[in-house]
């Protein structure tokens, strides 16, 4: 679990690092603490894996790029291979495994549609499934902010 | 807008994260061969037109305790979909919601909504208030739970 000082700091920084030439120091000063500790803190927290990333999220739909939500129906015993054969493409941006006939959800994130569909494409080839895609018609809302804080139940 | 080569330079650099060192934009500077003052500036423009959505930490839900992880899917009236997805969307929980095209016969459903909580049944009782919003425009609806992260390396464009 998330010491209180860590919970803090990841919902301070969860979208707002200072463009400053010196960042971590303006947010250490914001707390009271030191840059080193910030600086420390973060580096624990990604190598303990509570973080995946830290950095810049970009959104490619922006620049012409897109992400493709696409799922497959993976047999059981493939399951291992298949996953690496899909992991292995840059195009697969996330890749979830999901209690479902279609057991296999991933995302694509692509400059162009081409890119998109060609790496659809050679998964088909690859792995022989059939891949479902299910490109975003319309977005209603991204972003979640988890309470990190307060122990009260998410969404209650 | 389109990338220029700078944009596509600067994506490369940071795309895996920021150097966790006390000037973290000089770094990225001079891997690129420019100031500190030039990456700040230009993720300060990418930021204002959106392809940069945010700078910071990208958290491990499962890692931070909220282990159930739903992607709820609703098969919603097509005249109806566009709004309730608006107000689906305000729902505390719901962290993307978007509409997708119908996969017919296998897949009857055109709204995805991803909840997040400490346990299913945290996940379930979301489930039921988007239900309730829903009302009659729903004609059926699934919850697919995450068993596994496969992947999650985020955005990876080639520099070229």
């Amino acid at each position: 679990m998330l010491s209180p000082d860590d919970a803090r700091l990841l919902e301070r920084l969860h979208g707002d690092l200072p463009l400053t030439e010196r960042p971590f120091a303006d947010v250490a000063a914001e707390f009271g603490w030191t840059e080193e500790y910030v600086i420390g803190r973060l580096s624990a927290l990604l190598e303990s894996g509570m973080l995946t990333r830290f950095g810049p999220l970009f959104q490619i739909e922006r620049a012409g790029g897109l992400f493709v939500l696409a799922a497959m129906s993976v047999p059981e015993e493939r399951y291992e291979a298949v996953t690496a054969q899909v992991n292995a493409h840059p195009e697969i941006a996330h890749n979830y495994r999901r209690a479902h006939a279609l057991n296999m959800w991933f995302v694509l994130g692509t400059e162009t549609p081409a890119q998109c569909a060609a790496a659809i494409e050679r998964i088909e080839a690859e792995t022989g499934l059939p891949v479902l895609a299910f490109p975003k018609e319309r977005e209603f809302f991204v972003e979640l902010k988890l309470p990190l804080t307060s122990g009260e139940a998410h969404g209650a | 807008m389109a990338l220029d080569d700078f944009d596509r330079q600067l994506i490369a650099a940071t795309q895996g994260g920021l150097p966790l060192v006390p000037r973290p934009y000089d770094a990225v500077g001079e891997r690129l061969g420019v100031s500190g003052l030039q990456v700040r500036e230009r993720l300060a423009q990418l930021l204002e037109t959106g392809l940069v959505r945010r700078i910071g930490a990208v958290p491990n839900h499962y890692r931070l305790g909220f282990t159930a992880n739903g992607m709820s899917v609703w098969d919603v009236d097509d005249t109806q979909v566009d709004i309730l997805g608006e107000r689906i969307g305000q729902l505390p929980g719901v962290s993307h919601c978007y509409r997708r095209p119908r996969r017919l016969p296998d897949w009857p459903y055109n709204l995805f909504a991803m909840l997040h909580g400490r346990s299913r049944a945290e996940v379930e009782q979301q489930a039921v208030q988007l239900q309730e919003l829903l009302g009659t425009a729903c004609r059926g609806h699934d919850i697919l739970y995450s068993t596994a992260i496969l992947k999650k390396t985020g955005l990876r464009l080639k520099e070229s």
